[in-house]
């Protein structure tokens, strides 16, 4: 028992049709620490860790559990072996109490009935330890995303799981819920659980891991303590070279007005009150416009409202002069609207669509993809699909006709990215446009953001992460319950006078 | 062979072939309770439908009858598996195919239309048939499912009363068309020829295998295809694309109508049989389209093949001794196979699981080799 590693995983290696996504990977987790894998988008993280919770099974490779071989079929085995996951995608049952998803699966039962009072309090005893507060009586469709991730870490201390693993924890995090999940992990930590750490961002890995795995293109690159590193060495090590984490851009030189939103209200699915209220803003061409805003603050509504996704309940908005407050969501497109969206599941691709047929998905239409008869041109799009993912380098197993459903998560919003973008809309909406991106993808879809707004283009981002909302734009908007509370200026304001106009603590009345 | 059981259509073939084996596994084991002694022979019967008649002539004559038949299953099945793509289930197949009869036999008999006129005729009724559906759907999102049901009885008593204008005197059967309305018989081309001057095979078995065509290609090739391939697998995505997706959910059952009330038209112009005004139930025939259209792995070819099979076995069933059995058996043992036809998905599920669990085992082997050298260097230490 005196060994030291609490996992340890030699060898690795698992291929996938057309790429081998772990190749001969190592990594041993010490017992009590926190260790951050790193790298690119597609480098073999999470087929690692799916490896280790029995979701696939290597080609090769040995894995030790306190210096014993083991054997992981399927999660069950993990699970028995106190291997626990927090995917990135929550797998919650959202019409269950977070109590009854905690302990689904393993419920205390006497004489074929649920014995929940006993589940109740290890749940709340575990709560109070650690933390992690939830409503064990809430719905889970009703509760946030942070305490939906709560219940699921929750879930695996209540299967008294050691190893907890975390696939891109803070990727769909608020700022204060990341410091949050910080102080829990290292509780947990100290508690002597073993994590294994998922993130693209170089700080958050500072601030917690105690050591760092980096892998690049499905190979083992080093293991460093963070300690003794710097987020420079870092990102080096990961993308090998260095990484730029300041936008360069040229001071904005806005002209006439291609987005004109006039007094925009949209009705909101769960209250009374509307989700957007009253919403005017104008961005011109040649500058890129922020709105800003603790998530659930009506952003995304904002943004159906004006793609067309959802339908508007009062208010005008104008692209070019035209009014397009009713039209439908092609003829918004085919007029110069791009739209990068929030969430890539469920509205950005055709999951099992080729990579090919998911990039001309706004496009198919156009006589270049479809001729005359109606007939696809499938050379033109093969052509045209090869072209994007080399100039966005858009990585998967088998270029053009990999099922986009087998793509790593960063590079599925690559593939979003450079559809929307090499559409050369008038208005670029980018809702989220780097989550789950490497800190090298990241800068490349910063520098395109910018060389839109240099070509002339309009461009409206929407984002949560404060580095970028100061970095990107040269004006920002922050929304706070479906209003807009104030316009900053990224040159001038500080992150803590942004955090305040965020938290609804200041408003100005901008009547743009 | 591995990497080749992993390909999809491999799996779709392998999937369809153990249904049939099952559905033929399972009909012997229900022959046998009924009585053994003849359940061998009647099982074989079943198999080898036009076989089992001795004299060459006969034989294509028999095997004709059974395409007479495979026509309108098949265009059955391709209604089915069309609507399937958009993720819609139209079991108003049965009632559209109902549409197609009823209008085929009523223009030619009532107003002596020739062949083509009834055809165009039963395929426009047959999409707006379709269209109620897809309207409803669309516009007041009513399930397909419940609203395809109910019109399916509405057409069935609908079709009957039309029809009692237009039968034999004293008889709830339609009148035949030889002799009545000779114009609205469809061609043969010299088809029948082919099969001991069989007077029913006509144009309408290579035009259903050309539609099943035609489908492939509009989903796999145009621009249709794609979006309603699309609207299938992501709604939201679809919608985020701007497909007009309400136009599409109507476009794709009314094309699944028309295909349906093509093969009612396709069957009953050829004169093979008569329309009983009688009928308290819908055909089986849309129903055993859904079976087809499963079995043939949701794929146009495979669907030809799929719909000849079944209508083979019920063929076969009227082979099945009949002094051994009661006359029903050939309608259960072929409803039998239909019905294991149904499990394709499941035994597809199997194999996947089937394979993983094989790799799984090779790699326990590998690991064990690998850990019994570790473990014994460690002890060591
Ligand atoms: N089920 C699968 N089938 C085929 N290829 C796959 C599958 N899962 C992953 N891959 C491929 O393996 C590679 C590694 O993917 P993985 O998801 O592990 O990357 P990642 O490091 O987690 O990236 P990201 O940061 O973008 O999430 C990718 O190129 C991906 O296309
Ligand atoms: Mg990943």
């Amino acid at each position: 028992m005196d060994a030291p590693y609490a996992i340890e995983m030699l060898g690795i290696t698992k291929r996938f049709p057309g790429i081998i996504a772990n190749d001969n990977i190592t990594l041993q987790l010490r017992h009590g620490e926190i260790h951050a894998l790193l790298g690119e988008n597609g480098a073999g993280k999470s087929t690692l860790m799916s490896v280790l919770f029995g979701l696939y099974r290597p080609e090769e490779g040995v894995i030790k559990k306190d210096g014993v071989p083991v054997q992981i079929n399927d999660p069950n085995d993990a699970n028995a072996l106190g291997i626990g996951m927090v995917h990135q995608h929550f797998k919650l049952v959202e019409c269950f109490s977070v109590l009854d998803n905690i302990i689904l699966g393993v419920e205390p039962t006497k004489g074929g009935f649920l014995q929940k009072d006993a589940a109740r309090k290890k749940v709340m005893q575990l709560s109070e330890n650690y933390g992690l507060a939830v409503d064990p009586d809430a719905l889970i469709e009703d509760i946030t995303v942070g305490m939906q991730q709560r219940t699921e870490i929750l879930k695996m201390l209540y299967r008294d799981n050691e190893i907890l693993i975390f696939d891109e924890p803070t990727a769909v995090l608020t700022p204060q819920e990341i410091d949050e999940l910080m102080v829990i992990m290292k509780n947990l930590a100290r508690e002597g659980k073993s994590i294994l750490f998922i993130s693209h961002k170089l700080a958050e890995i500072m601030a917690v891991a105690d050591r760092c795995t980096v892998l690049r293109k499905g190979k083992y690159i080093g293991t460093v303590e963070t300690k003794s590193s710097s987020m420079e060495e870092l990102s080096a090590m990961m993308v090998g070279r260095n990484v730029n984490f300041h936008v360069e851009k040229k001071p904005a030189r806005p002209g006439e007005t291609v987005l004109d939103i006039q007094h925009m209200s949209v009705a909101s699915r769960q209250h009374k009150k509307d989700a957007v209220h009253d919403v005017s803003l104008q961005v011109r061409r040649g500058e890129i416009v922020c709105i800003a805003g603790i998530d659930g603050n009506g952003q995304s509504e904002f943004v159906y409202g004006l793609s067309g996704l959802e339908p508007l309940k009062d208010g005008k908005i104008f692209l070019d002069g035209k009014d397009l407050s009713r039209s439908a969501i092609r003829q918004r497109s085919i007029l110069g609207m791009s739209h990068i969206p929030e969430d890539r599941h469920k509205h950005g691709l055709v999951l099992d669509y080729s990579l090919e047929d998911n990039l001309v998905l706004q496009r198919y239409f156009e006589p270049e993809f479809t001729n005359k008869a109606g007939f696809l041109r499938r050379d033109n799009i093969r052509t045209y699909a090869e072209r994007l993912i080399e100039d966005y380098d858009v990585r998967s197993g088998q270029g053009p006709v990999t099922a986009a459903r087998s793509m790593s998560g960063g590079n599925q919003q690559k593939a979003i990215i450079a559809r929307e973008i090499d559409k050369d809309p008038e208005l670029l909406i980018a809702v989220q446009p780097t989550r789950g991106l490497d800190v090298g993808a990241i800068e490349f879809v910063h520098k395109k953001l910018v060389e839109q707004r240099d070509a002339g283009k309009a461009v409206l981002l929407i984002s949560l992460e404060l580095d970028e909302v100061m970095d990107v734009p040269d004006r920002i908007l922050v929304m706070y319950e479906g209003e807009i509370v104030g316009e900053l200026d990224p040159k001038k304001t500080t992150q803590e006078e942004l955090g305040l106009y965020m938290a609804g603590a200041k408003r100005d009345e901008v009547r743009a | 062979m591995k990497n080749l059981l992993k390909r999809k259509g491999v799996q779709s073939l392998i999937a369809s072939l153990l249904c049939i084996v099952l559905g033929l596994l399972l009909g012997y084991v229900v022959l046998l309770f009924i009585n053994p002694a003849g359940a061998g022979q009647a099982i074989l019967a079943v198999i080898r439908n036009f076989l089992n008649v001795s004299k060459a002539n006969l034989q294509l004559k028999n095997l004709g009858n059974t395409l007479v038949k495979t026509a309108p299953l098949l265009m059955c099945s391709l209604s089915v598996l069309f609507a399937y793509k958009v993720g819609l289930f139209n079991i108003g197949v049965a009632g559209q195919y109902v549409v197609g009869a009823a209008a085929g036999l009523y223009a030619a008999l009532q107003w002596g239309w020739g062949w083509l006129p009834c055809l165009l005729l039963a395929i426009a009724l047959g999409a707006v048939s379709g269209a109620i559906v897809g309207m409803l759907k669309a516009y007041q999102n009513v399930n397909e499912v419940i609203s395809g049901i109910m019109l399916n009885w509405i057409t069935l008593y609908t079709a009957n009363m039309i029809l009692s204008g237009v039968t034999e005197q004293a008889s709830p059967y339609t009148l035949h068309l030889r002799g009545n309305a000779d114009q609205a018989i469809l061609p043969s081309l010299g088809l029948g020829n082919l099969f001991n001057k069989h007077q029913y095979v006509t144009i309408a078995v290579p035009l259903a295998i050309i539609l099943a065509i035609v489908v492939l290609v509009v989903l796999d090739k145009t621009r249709f295809g794609y979006e309603l391939r699309a609207t299938g697998n992501n709604k939201n995505a679809a919608k985020y694309a701007g497909m007009a997706e309400k136009r599409n959910i109507i476009l794709t059952l009314m094309i699944g109508g028309a295909l349906a009330a093509m093969g009612g038209a396709l069957l009953y112009l050829t004169d093979f049989e008569q329309w009983s005004v009688g009928l308290s139930s819908v055909p089986g025939m849309g129903f055993n389209g859904i079976a087809a259209a499963f079995l043939g792995g949701l794929n146009p070819i495979g669907a030809i093949f799929s719909s000849y099979f079944i209508q083979h076995i019920t063929a076969g069933g009227a082979f099945v001794d009949k002094s051994m059995y009661a006359s029903q058996i050939s309608d259960l043992i072929s409803s039998i196979i239909i019905y294991l036809c149904g499990f394709v998905l499941f035994i597809k599920y199997a194999i996947n699981t089937g394979l993983l669990r094989s790799e799984e085992r090779a790699l326990l082997r590998k690991q064990k080799a690998a850990a019994g050298g570790n473990t014994e260097k460690g002890g060591a230490s």
